[in-house]
């Protein structure tokens, strides 16, 4: 077992732990176990889970391997009943409810999505340069990303996109990744820039590219007319469609967000009222913090769902520029060393698997922490083993854990 | 492999980008102290200095300070209590109880709030023995305004707590505080309230202080309230509002010499100490929901009214300086005035001067509508078309401040009307129209729209022989001089002085002679013109003749005037009934301070138009109902 790897989990887990009771603290002092409280029921969460890693860890690593389909479809099988049995919590149909206790079952198909993943490109003949096995790796992404928006849950859907850097890593064609980035270009300058502007700097960007094929690398135009129209109609109908899906798909709510970041919206108040606090709260903290449960901000309850998806504005807080840069370098450092390891496997099945759950975890933060201080829009997802929450706590502890015993196996495999 | 190496840029990438970002918040962006005072861990504490005092012109104290008591409530320090009690001592039923605790537990629980406001001072002494025994309540002290002479109220105006709206739009207000809303209170806002002091606080994190924000460094004094004084009379503008009692309409007296507003009277008007504290929202929906008698308008600043008779003098003085008259010019009359082609449009007359040469002062102390039809033709005939000699008649009309803001220190007025040839060719899109097609602006009755004021300041500038003084209300700043030039500018009108001798000398001829002798004073020589004014109300379709309105402007003493005057009585019949009494009465008032004519006297006061106006009341409901079916 990888002693790191296991050093930065337990790092995470408390500090996230300590940053949860200083939010959820409240006037009238109660002992830690308390769980009525919230950080009291984290706990909880936290000595459950380190059950769940010696049961993880007791299984043969070549279980996950050969029920990976089984886990799979069980797991997509558990999201569909959603539909029917779950429970809604914030808007959202993505619980079941067992008494007093709910389970988040899109915490856990991320896992499963990862195996199955695993299992699909660890086969030697398989090759991600045909098509049509580039259309099945893409369902097998798709289809829990789909039920999962469908709940709605969006922000948890668009986690799965994390997937492509694995496929990517594993010799899919580089214009899918091409294509998606000028995609995400377009989609922002359109919306900062609006339709006329960007549709005429891309004409204008595509006939210098023309021109400058046609002069300087000589190449005839005369038999690719069909491409190059095809381009134009292709760019300029994305652009089309990002406009239309902007204005007429998006709820204001949506379109709030965006333009909040855009700095379009600058209404503190209501739409924007989440992120301005937690910013003000952030900024507030200085450079070594206002000390820990010192942080007035956070004790007055100034940020919204702040032991949740805001749980990283208390570390800003109240451990200041020091403390929020260290869980950066820590959960960095983490997702490099699973990255390493992933290298290192000798089966595709692990590598993949590696890589699937560090662009997983690199996903997380880099969207969570990004709304938090104010980069990204506000998309909900929780903040890996800092969030409060039972189902997350598990499922990344499920997701990290099944790795490290795929790497302790790697030894024994050929 | 290669490929493996994108998602670690990327990764690299975030977190520079990501400490990079924190950096920039939270070292970089921390170096302004001035951040901090904004902070939620830093409570401001305002001290609010007392609002300036108001004094009219003699020195008498029209608005002052007295204190308020509300009953504060913190819910969370509520012990349980005895309800019923608790009820009985504050005046109030258990429901009420419920709501406001409910209320004020809803806003915060930890934080005070008002439970009941304004508390008298009886109540205070009475409940401040028994607040001992009520845990989590207090009473906290707030100044008030308090109008020690019910009088004046539509000059002085009152003050309003702040709104969220004011005070989104003007930061410098929190809500709760006081602000003038109308009147002097609204118009030297700023230097009546002064400005407040703030104390910097730091808290902790149950929101206790825990002392003072980085030394005091950041504080500041509280600015006291200016003092001001007014350029009211507050005894003529008491006597004015008790002979007005019991009519419609305004009364603007101003001194010519400087233009000093000496009492603005409308009425009916209402009582200042009704719109204070806590009987304000009562009387507030109940003042301004008067619909008939309407006594949160000011008549004497906002009503346009036909000015009648006192034109004709304006029109004397237009004719002698566009020299199509001289005082001796006489014209002769026979019970009307005959105009339009083959003169068969008719407009009567009342000065019962049959087939004798009237001149000019005659016609004034006559007031003949024929003398002044005439040398309304001559003017506008003198130019070349009617338009051109319109626009010279409107330019001089203009002068006297008609169909102008006047630009007095009040945030309220309206611009009346003087119609010029645009006017007109909007009402005749031919634009052939003439002279006598508008011949009733002659007697000031046709479309042409005065406010009181302007009558008052039109007298003013008569006074003057030639100019007016813009109106004021604002005297002095007690302990500053007034830098304000623009009440010192005299502003001239296009008649020479010259021409206003014979005027004035018709004028003086309306006391002696004329319309309004049976008011004269003995010892005051008086110059004035008596006004009525036809007044026809459009009720859903047909036409009703209400009762005229009557008007008086005055000036006196002839030499040296002390004082001007307009009076406006809304359908109170001939100008000599009501109004030139009253303008007699006040003029003796103020240059006396002591009235002979008690006769005069005890009739103005006890005169009452209610009938009328019920009587025209019931015309307007009796036609909607019968509209209505």
């Amino acid at each position: 077992m990888d002693l790191p790897l296991i050093l930065l989990y337990l790092t995470l887990v408390l500090f996230g732990w300590m940053n949860i009771y200083a939010a959820s603290i409240s006037e009238e002092q109660t002992l830690i176990l308390d769980f009525s409280t919230k950080y009291g029921k984290q706990l909880l969460w936290i000595g459950l889970s380190f059950v769940l890693i010696l049961g993880i860890l007791f299984i043969e690593a070549r279980t996950y391997e050969k029920f990976a389909s089984i886990i799979y479809i069980a797991s997509l099988f558990s999201l569909f009943c959603l539909f029917i049995f779950g429970k809604k919590i914030n808007g959202a149909t993505s619980w079941y409810s067992f008494g007093s206790f709910s389970l988040q079952p899109s915490e856990f198909a991320k896992a499963a999505t990862a195996l199955a993943l695993a299992k699909l490109l660890s086969d030697k003949q398989y090759d991600l340069k045909l098509i049509k096995n580039q259309i099945k790796t893409f369902i097998i992404i798709f289809l829990p990303a789909v039920f999962i928006t469908l709940q709605p849950d969006p922000g948890s859907g668009l986690v799965y996109a994390a997937f492509f850097f694995v496929l990517y890593r594993e010799n899919l064609p580089v214009y899918y990744i091409a294509i998606g980035l000028v995609a995400i270009v377009l989609f922002v300058l359109t919306l900062a820039f609006g339709l006329q502007i960007v549709l005429t700097c891309s004409w204008a960007l595509l006939l210098l590219f023309i021109l400058y094929l046609q002069f300087y690398r000589k190449i005839s135009l005369k038999f690719h007319w069909l491409k190059i129209v095809t381009l134009f109609a292709t760019i300029s109908a994305f652009i089309f469609s990002v406009d239309y899906v902007y204005n007429h798909i998006f709820e204001q709510r949506h379109r709030d967000r965006f333009n909040i970041l855009l700095g379009k919206n600058t209404d503190t108040r209501g739409v924007g009222y989440n992120t301005n606090q937690s910013v003000l709260t952030i900024k507030s903290g200085g450079f070594s913090g206002k000390g820990y449960l010192q942080g007035d901000r956070t004790q007055g309850h100034f940020v919204p769902e702040q032991h949740t998806d805001y749980i990283f504005s208390t570390v800003g807080e109240e451990w200041g520029f020091v403390g929020s840069a260290f869980v950066i370098l820590i959960f960095t450092m983490f997702v490099l060393r699973i990255l390493k390891l992933a290298e290192r496997q000798k089966t595709t099945f692990s590598r993949v698997y590696g890589y699937g759950i560090a662009s997983i975890f690199f996903f997380h933060y880099l969207i969570n922490i990004g709304m938090v201080i104010g980069l990204f829009p506000t998309i909900g997802i929780p903040l890996p083993f800092f969030s409060y929450g039972g189902s997350g706590l598990w499922g990344f502890t499920v997701l990290l854990f099944i790795f490290i015993k795929l790497d302790a196996n790697r030894s024994y495999e050929l | 492999m290669k490929r493996g190496y994108l998602l670690t840029f990327f990764i690299l990438l975030t977190a520079t980008i990501y400490i990079a970002k924190l950096f920039h918040l939270q070292v970089s962006g921390m170096d302004d102290d001035r951040n901090l005072l904004q902070s939620s861990t830093v409570k401001k504490i305002y001290t609010y200095p007392e609002r300036g005092y108001i004094y009219d012109r003699n020195g008498t104290l029209l608005v002052s300070n007295r204190l308020s008591y509300n009953l504060m409530i913190v819910p969370r320090e509520v012990k349980p209590l005895d309800t019923l009690e608790f009820c009985k001592l504050l005046k109030i039923d258990k429901n009420s109880f419920l709501r406001r605790y409910r209320k004020a537990k809803k806003w915060s629980s930890r934080l005070p709030s008002v439970f009941l406001p304004h508390l008298s001072k009886e109540d205070f002494a009475y409940l401040q023995e028994k607040m001992y025994q009520y845990e989590g309540f207090y009473i906290e002290k707030k100044a008030q305004r308090y109008y020690p002479i019910a009088s004046a109220a539509n000059v002085l105006g009152y003050v309003n707590e702040v709104n969220d709206e004011t005070a989104k739009k003007n930061p410098y207000y929190h809500p709760g505080e006081l602000i003038g809303t109308t009147g002097i209170e609204k118009q030297y806002e700023k230097l009546l309230r002064g400005s407040k002091g703030v104390k910097y606080m730091q808290r902790d994190r149950f929101n206790k202080i825990i002392g003072s924000f980085k030394n005091s460094m950041y504080d500041t004094l509280p600015v006291l309230g200016q003092d001001l004084q007014l350029t009211i009379d507050s005894e003529l503008q008491q006597y004015g509002e008790a002979l007005m009692q019991g009519k419609r309409g305004g009364i603007v007296a101003i001194e010519p010499s400087s233009g000093e507003v000496l009492s603005l009277i409308t009425m009916p008007s209402y009582d200042p100490n009704l719109m204070i504290g806590r009987l304000r929202s009562k009387y507030s929906v109940q003042f301004f929901g008067d619909t008939i008698n309407k006594p949160m308008y000011d008549r004497s600043l906002l009503a346009q009214y036909a000015p009648g008779s006192p034109l004709k003098i304006i029109h004397g003085l237009v004719g002698l300086q566009e020299k199509v008259i001289h005082p001796n010019t006489s014209f002769y009359c026979y019970h009307g005035y005959r105009y339009g082609a083959r003169e068969k449009e008719f407009m009567g007359c009342h000065c019962d001067i049959y087939n004798a040469p009237i001149n000019l002062r005659k016609g004034i102390a006559k007031s003949c509508n024929t003398y002044f039809s005439n040398v309304y033709k001559r003017v506008i005939e003198k130019y070349p078309t009617a338009s051109e000699g319109m626009n010279a008649w409107n330019k001089h009309l203009r002068s006297f401040g008609l169909g102008d803001y006047l630009g007095y220190d009040l945030p309220l007025g309206s611009k009346g009307l003087v119609p010029d040839a645009a006017f007109y060719d909007r009402w005749y899109p031919s634009k052939r129209w003439r002279a006598t097609y508008t011949i009733s602006n002659a007697i000031g009755q046709g479309q042409i729209l005065t406010t009181p004021i302007q009558l008052a300041n039109m007298t003013a500038a008569i006074a003057n022989r030639g100019f007016y003084f813009t109106p004021h209300f604002l005297k002095s700043k007690y302990g500053n001089s007034i830098s304000d030039t623009i009440f010192n500018k005299a502003h001239q009108t296009s008649i020479d002085k010259k021409n206003f001798g014979p005027i004035i000398e018709g004028m003086h001829d309306v006391f002696r002679t004329g319309t309004a002798k049976h008011v004269r004073l003995k010892n005051i020589e008086i110059c004035g013109k008596t006004g009525t004014a036809e007044n026809f109300v459009r009720v859903h379709g047909t036409k009703h003749q209400f009762e005229d309105h009557s008007i008086f402007v005055a000036f006196a003493p002839k030499k040296d005037p002390k004082i001007a005057i307009a009076v406006y009585i809304e359908n109170g019949g001939f100008g000599s009934t009501i109004a030139a009494p009253i303008a007699s009465l006040m003029i003796e008032k103020y240059i006396t301070h002591n009235v002979a004519n008690t006769w005069w006297e005890n009739k103005m006061f006890t005169t009452s138009l209610e009938n009328i106006y019920n009587k025209q009341l019931k015309i307007r409901q009796s036609k909607s109902e019968s509209s209505k079916k």
